[in-house]
């Protein structure tokens, strides 16, 4: 039936353009229906209920001119006839007076008279009185739009314990008062760096996934980097942003070079640099460039630079390890971790030697925090092969290999082993 | 405006050795906080409590000492009214304890 097939394409098209509003439109709208609903489940669902009605509206009117204003307008609509059916439902009681919701603004269909509230809903979803798993799932579902579903695929937990971790830090938000507001300039620092890290773990947990078999769950890695573009665009001027922003890019850049046609794991060492994006790496140096204005630089600004120091070496033994050692120097001044501890051992063991950095590495594994930590076995593996203590390092690798729960992380040690094993 | 309530928390050894006296740094506490302040108390010592536990049949048993055992125990509260969290965090920052505070919301009865 030839008639049949033009209706279907343009339901086609329309539900593409539905799906790529909520990928694109999703936390803008939110965010504007918040302000009106007051109320963060309230105006879920009227979200939720205007991109279902979008489905249907743009299927009979067409698509319209701006899709993000459309169903900001329908969805703070929506969250109003909620809150009208609410204060019907509660006029049994007596005498009690319900303010009249505000009048929805006819004119609010130009995009420009929407403000842009996504900053406050970084804000409340980051708050620190929420635990760090909590603001990063509440991050992925309420700003990057992701099911609670995929959600709790995400953190590898059931979907009813994902949702319930949900509920939970939405009803702590509005009982205990979180507020729904970017904090005044005296909050914003540390405030800010909160929103960061929580950006840096979206990203990170995409990129490195210390989890499973699949080495990067791509999606989550292209959200954190959405978010990151996301503050920059709410942040112009802020140093620590374009920090996070260059250290996103700087290691996007590297992404293809990261996993061969086998998808194995493939150092930075033996990458082939030719596959490195250098559009990625261009915009990368510019944005560490700015963000090491700032006095002292910030942690994300520092990280950025010594991927800066990489992406920028035409080979793996033209790498500015004494550049990168005085990095690591200035990180560890600010950031008081053992993880960093252990990265500038390793950029010690380049620009000096192996001895030096595996005093520092035997120094660090009397720490409780990195006990289980596969990466200062893999790091103590390597600068005992380097050194020509087999036997230690066949041990190391072994550590390192039970300690890593990442298949593809796995593999590789495995691999190291075996080359040692038939070299020596 | 929102209740919350700030419940101070000591080492115990600390909470046992408490003055008589209110300390100077909580009088100044009030002193800058006093529009917010709704009452306040400071406890005697954890030695000096009695729990009563309902069991299964419905009766209770009385027993001495406090309900939880925990090295750090409640050695008084503030009732504050603030706007949002974040505004009685503030407060509850300037809250001189030993240990530290929690901020519970205060339930609305409806």
């Amino acid at each position: 039936m030839p008639e049949g097939a033009s209706p279907k394409a343009a339901s086609a098209e329309v539900a593409a353009a539905v799906a790529e509003a909520h990928r694109r439109e999703w936390a803008f709208v939110l965010a504007a229906t918040v302000r009106v609903a007051g109320d963060i489940d309230t105006a879920e669902e009227a979200v939720q209920d205007a991109y279902a009605s979008a489905l249907a509206t743009w299927g009979a009117r067409g698509i319209p001119s701006n899709p993000g204003a459309w169903l900001t307008t329908a969805a703070r609509r929506r969250a109003l006839d909620l809150l009208r059916r609410e204060a019907t439902a509660r006029r049994a009681l007596p005498k009690l007076v319900e303010p009249e919701p505000p009048p929805v603004d006819e004119q609010a269909d130009a995009a420009a008279a929407i403000p842009d509230d996504r900053l406050a809903l970084i804000f409340t979803c980051c708050h620190p009185a929420l635990a760090v798993d909590t603001q990063v799932a509440l991050t992925l579902r309420l700003l990057c739009g992701l099911s609670t579903a995929d959600v709790a695929r995400a953190f590898l937990v059931p979907e009813p314990t994902m949702a319930a971790r949900i509920t939970r830090a939405k009803k702590k938000i509005a009982t205990a008062g979180i507020p729904y507001r970017v904090p005044d300039a005296r909050e914003l620092g540390p405030r800010l760096d909160g929103v960061l890290s929580v950006v840096h773990l979206v990203y990170t947990t995409g990129h490195t996934a210390p989890f499973g078999a699949d080495l990067m769950p791509r999606d989550l890695a292209e959200r954190g980097h959405e978010l990151a573009r996301l503050l920059r665009a709410l942040l112009p001027d802020d140093p620590d942003v374009a920090g996070l922003l260059a250290l996103v890019v700087l290691t996007e850049a590297r992404r293809d070079a990261r996993v061969d046609t086998a998808g194995d794991l493939v150092l930075m060492e033996d990458q082939d640099r030719s596959r490195w994006n250098q559009r990625g790496i261009a915009e990368g140096t510019t944005l560490v460039r700015e963000a090491l204005r700032a006095r002292p630089p910030g942690r994300f600004a520092l990280m950025a630079a010594i991927a800066a120091v990489h992406d920028e070496s035409p080979s793996w033994s033209a790498t500015d390890w004494g550049e990168i050692l005085g990095l690591y120097d200035l990180l560890a001044e600010i950031w008081v971790s053992p993880v960093v501890r252990l990265n500038r051992a390793i950029a010690l063991g380049f620009a000096v030697g192996p001895a030096e950095a595996l005093v520092e590495l035997d120094d660090l594994a009397a720490d409780p925090r990195l006990a289980r930590y596969p990466y200062l076995a893999a790091a103590r593996a390597d600068m005992l092969q380097r050194l020509g203590r087999s036997r230690e390092a066949r041990l190391a690798y072994e550590e390192a290999i039970i300690l890593t729960d990442n298949a593809a992380e796995q593999d590789f040690l495995r691999r190291r082993l075996e080359t040692m094993d038939s070299t020596s | 405006m929102s209740k919350y309530l700030i419940l101070i928390f000591q080492d115990e050894s600390a909470a046992q050795s408490a003055g008589e006296t209110v300390n100077p740094a909580y009088r100044e506490f009030m002193d800058r906080h006093a529009s917010a302040l709704l009452g306040g108390v400071a406890l005697e010592s954890p030695a000096t409590g009695t729990s009563i536990r309902r069991d299964d049949d419905g009766g209770v048993s009385v027993t001495d000492g406090l309900f939880a055992e925990s090295k750090e125990v409640v050695g008084g509260y503030f009732l504050i009214e603030a706007a949002d969290l974040d505004a009685a965090l503030e407060i509850a920052k300037d809250v001189p304890a030993g240990a530290g505070v929690e901020v519970r919301p205060v339930r609305l009865a409806s």
